[in-house]
């Protein structure tokens, strides 16, 4: 997808949020046991569902820098968390602000799918730290790409074991149970669910665009000023040890 | 827990959805000052490249 596509898509993604909305609003029936708050679903369980299927492909494209070294992946990767870890703060606000209505509390502590999703969310604030405290940008991108992967792998498993736990009060949407939602309700959470991968990708493609650029902009000032030959940044890599 | 009544099921939605709204307008307003930024950068580098080539 080229730069100049981005704003037209951007708008497309802009025109399809606004429709599901809608939809969430004036088509969907309101749900017989929770009354009106159950709207908060369509936004929480489609935003859930895009975090952590980011982290996983963050995790794949951590995956393919390791086997090309292709710093390209390493970026793919780095932004593809970094905006996934931005939609869980929403995922865990949303789901909050649902937990009080429903349940009185804004956090339950012996709700594993809460407390499952928190451990992974810390898991993810770890990356950026531990990527920025190594300064050689070949290790720095190794490293980051095997967080990546290894984080990616625990996010689908994490899944699976929270699902099998016993006491949960927390509502299953894909299951057999769950997944029996009446037409409207199921169309609007289709089109909820379509409209945040494209918000994803869109905003993925944004980012990415900026940290292209901003890579491309220090190239040139180096290009530009080169740095004195006796500075530690320009050692040859034997030299530096 | 009983549903809440539509009055205060209302504020709990209406704060869900402005939360997300909020953050989404947070981070593209950042999103696009970083990218002004670096484009008034790269616009800087290339005029001072071309008067040096001037010269």
């Amino acid at each position: 997808m080229a730069d100049k596509r981005l704003p037209a898509v951007g708008a497309s993604a802009a025109a399809s949020l606004g429709a599901a909305f809608a939809l969430v609003f004036f088509y969907a029936p309101i749900d017989a046991d929770q009354g009106f708050v159950q709207k908060i679903f369509y936004l929480h369980v489609p935003l859930g569902i895009v975090a952590l299927g980011g982290f996983i492909a963050g995790g794949v494209m951590g995956l393919c820098f390791l086997r090309t070294g292709n710093r390209i992946w390493d970026l793919r990767s780095y932004v593809a968390i970094h905006l996934s870890l931005i939609l869980a703060i929403g995922v865990l606000a949303t789901g909050s602000i649902w937990a009080r209505a429903s349940w009185g509390h804004w956090w339950v502590w012996s709700e594993p799918m809460l407390v499952s999703f928190l451990i992974v969310f810390l898991l993810y604030c770890c990356y950026q730290p531990l990527r920025f405290a190594i300064e050689e940008p070949e290790r720095q991108a190794r490293t980051a790409a095997a967080f990546a992967v290894m984080a990616g792998a625990f996010v689908p498993v994490n899944f699976v074991a929270v699902r099998l736990a016993e006491t949960v009060t927390h509502p299953r949407v894909l299951s057999a149970t769950g997944g029996q939602m009446p037409g409207a309700m199921r169309v609007t959470f289709l089109a909820c669910l379509a409209a945040m991968v494209l918000l994803y990708v869109v905003l993925w493609r944004l980012e990415l665009a900026r940290k292209s650029a901003a890579i491309e902009l220090k190239r040139l000032r180096r290009r530009e000023r080169p740095i004195p030959s006796s500075s530690p940044a320009v050692m040859p890599r034997a030299a530096a040890g | 827990m009983p549903a809440l009544p539509l009055g205060d099921a209302g504020a709990y939605v209406a704060a869900a959805y402005i939360t997300f709204m909020v953050l989404l307008v947070v981070y593209v307003s950042v999103m696009a000052r970083n990218v002004t930024r670096v484009r008034q950068e790269l616009r800087r580098l290339t005029e001072e490249r071309e008067r040096e080539e001037s010269r």
